[in-house]
């Protein structure tokens, strides 16, 4: 099956007065229609600006130097402006992590979700309302009239996400952009919205990729995980795979260091397997393996040479001289 | 058990809301909603919540940093509300909180030095120099080294300043830490080692913890004792492995079935998880319009925190029978 998308060696800089920053450094990586994605990584790790490539909604001072996302076939890269703006939210679509900022507080919701339907078709204003109140109860708003008449600061942080998911999927994208969607929630709105956006992903046979620090939601979510850590990915496979057996050690890192994942109730002698430091900042990676300052394995080799992301095991893909030895 | 350390009792605290300037008429609201609850020497309390159910304002008022509508907090048998003004003193410097954000909690003018030596200067505890020793030890249990005394908050990551709100939390030897939210900005790698340096502190200092958090994963790691509060009501209290292995009430069990569980082939959800808090302002239980058990008494009958099993609260007309 060919992928819905496909990224070929993506490179995304930004020109700061610091400096060049790469903040996605040759990234491939594909989803194939109906598939879920999940992108994990911590902050900084250029998860978000890998999103805004693909939906080339970059800040101003970033820029896209090499490299290709193909679309269904088609280079999202080499459209003009207008071809690129015909296919975000008929084709593409995203949704942002705060719903507060991302919508426009002094326009009624029904009206926003109408305006992004208005873009792409052509109805009257009155068929696009209607179908923006269609829309809110589709994404399980109780009273869709009455709320699409609401601003949103009459709206609860669930309601909004609620909102923007309905503007995002209100032309029937074939590929789906969540950016965080969940993690200015709480736990019990969080849920919900995971629920809705797999309904609809069902319903709307979209295809999604998710972007997230939570790797219970992409857990739950994905059925394949990409892991990104300062601007590269350095493992991928199924979900299933990668929580069984993960092959990075900033995978099997970032999996230990979560409270869950430890001893039940209050041990006196609980610890949480820690990462030693912090992430490292873009404009000073270490040479060789970006992870060998924090790597617990850490051989001669891995301060010299960049390990490529390899097919380690079927379906399974790694960037760590370790696991390439090991993994055989 | 040992030693109430805190002692809070119908606790409450009621703002007042405008409707904004079309709607001039006032409501109130209550944050803080009649609490009972007791810190024992040497535990870790984790009081755990969604947004907006009040564990900020009732970690305010522990502080006195927000005066209260009614009720009394103890703290080792004195009303902290009756304090005269060196009494005060004295308790805020047994009393330190921990932030959420610590960047805006920092001074961007100070450097990380002088932030944490600030609290020896105002209760005027030592000269110069040993204010100097002190809070460079004090930042080496921390975590920090002497070369990170003279830089700014700016130039710290996030998980190192919040070993400086931590040290500045510590250098005054309190008795009692209440942490709100100390580890929800952090990444998850980062969050690993300030929790692991908040336990060890705790033991090297002989500490008590009042935990606040959202994340019931962290609760569940950090402490011995669990308070869940909703829409300002302590709901449900009891020792950790009781609340997770058994927990009594529904609202409890449905913020447990809300957390993503870390294990792809666990999808199912043991309880449905659905509606927002959404307070109102009469006598019935304020969870009854979530609840899947409700009965008739529910929207009579706001319910009492009850001892349903050893140590073990919760108030729930239908706890136990659910």
């Amino acid at each position: 099956m060919t992928p819905l998308l496909d990224i070929k060696d993506l490179a995304t800089v930004f020109d700061t007065e610091r400096g060049r920053i790469r903040a996605v450094d040759g990234v491939s990586l594909n989803v194939a229609a109906g598939e879920t994605l999940g992108i994990v990584g911590e902050s900084g790790c250029g998860k978000t600006m890998l999103s805004l490539s693909v939906m080339r909604l970059l800040p101003a001072n970033g820029r896209i130097i090499s490299g290709e996302i193909l679309f269904d076939g088609t280079d999202l890269l080499k459209l003009s402006e207008e071809e690129m703006r015909a296919r975000r939210g008929a084709d593409l679509a995203m949704v942002f992590q705060e719903p507060m900022t991302s919508l426009n507080p002094v326009f009624r919701v029904g009206d926003q979700i109408a305006e992004a339907i208005r873009l792409h078709r052509n109805v009257s204003t009155k068929q696009a309302w209607d179908m923006s109140v269609e829309l809110l109860r589709e994404v399980g708003i109780s009273d869709p009239q009455k709320r699409a008449r609401d601003y949103p600061h009459n709206l609860s942080g669930g309601m909004r996400q609620r909102v923007m998911i309905a503007m995002a999927v209100s032309c029937r994208p074939r590929l789906l952009l969540a950016d965080e969607p969940t993690t200015a929630l709480d736990v019990t709105i969080q849920a919900q919205i995971l629920e809705l956006m797999e309904e609809l992903k069902r319903k709307n046979k979209m295809t999604v990729i998710l972007i997230t620090h939570d790797l219970g939601v992409v857990a739950q979510s994905a059925q394949k995980v990409a892991v990104m850590y300062a601007g590269k990915i350095v493992e991928s496979a199924s979900v299933e795979n990668l929580f069984d057996r993960p092959l990075h050690p900033y995978t099997q890192g970032l999996l230990e260091s979560i409270p869950a994942a430890c001893a039940q109730g209050p041990d006196p002698k609980r610890r949480l397997k820690t990462i030693p430091g912090s992430v490292p900042d873009l404009y000073h990676i270490p040479p060789g393996c970006r992870f060998s300052d924090r790597c617990a394995y850490g051989f001669e080799r891995c301060l010299r040479e960049e390990p490529a992301l390899t097919e380690i095991l079927p379906g399974h893909q790694a960037a760590c001289w370790k696991a390439l030895e090991g993994g055989r | 058990m040992t030693e109430k350390l805190l002692e809070i009792h119908q606790l409450c605290k009621t703002y007042n809301v405008s409707g904004g300037f079309f709607h001039p008429k006032k409501r109130s609201v209550r944050a803080v909603d009649h609490v009972e609850m007791a810190v024992y020497r040497g535990e870790t309390l984790g009081l755990v919540g969604e947004s907006g159910c009040g564990k900020s304002t009732l970690a305010r008022l522990l502080t006195r940093l927000e005066e209260p509508t009614s009720g009394q907090i103890f703290f080792k048998g004195a009303d902290i509300f009756s304090f005269s003004a060196e009494e005060l003193t004295a308790y805020r410097r047994n009393v330190q909180m921990i932030f959420q954000d610590s960047y805006s909690s920092l001074n961007p003018r100070q450097s990380a030095l002088g932030i944490i030596k600030e609290p020896l200067t105002i209760h005027r505890i030592g000269d110069q120099k040993t204010r100097e020793k002190t809070a460079l030890d004090i930042m080496a249990k921390v975590g920090l080294g002497a070369q990170h005394a003279r830089r700014y908050a700016h130039e710290f990551s996030g998980g190192q300043r919040q070993r400086i709100g931590i040290a500045r939390a510590l250098v005054l030897q309190p008795e009692l830490i209440i942490a709100d939210e100390p580890v929800s900005s952090l990444d998850v790698s980062i969050q690993a080692q300030i929790l692991n340096l908040l336990l060890d502190l705790k033991k090297d200092f002989g500490l008590t913890y009042l935990f606040v958090s959202h994340d019931l994963n962290v609760i569940r790691f950090m402490a011995d004792r669990v308070a869940v509060m909703y829409l300002g009501k302590i709901v449900e209290t009891a020792p950790n492995f009781k609340l997770y292995e058994r927990p009594l009430h529904p609202y409890t069990r449905m913020l447990l079935a809300a957390i993503p569980v870390c294990d792809p082939r666990r999808k199912e959800k043991s309880v449905a998880v659905r509606g927002e808090a959404v307070a109102e302002n009469d006598q019935g239980c304020a969870f009854r319009n979530r609840c899947p058990y409700r009965t008739a008494i529910c929207s009579e009958q706001s319910p009492e925190l009850q001892e349903v099993d050893d140590q073990h609260f919760c108030a729930c007309h239908l706890a136990g029978s659910i």
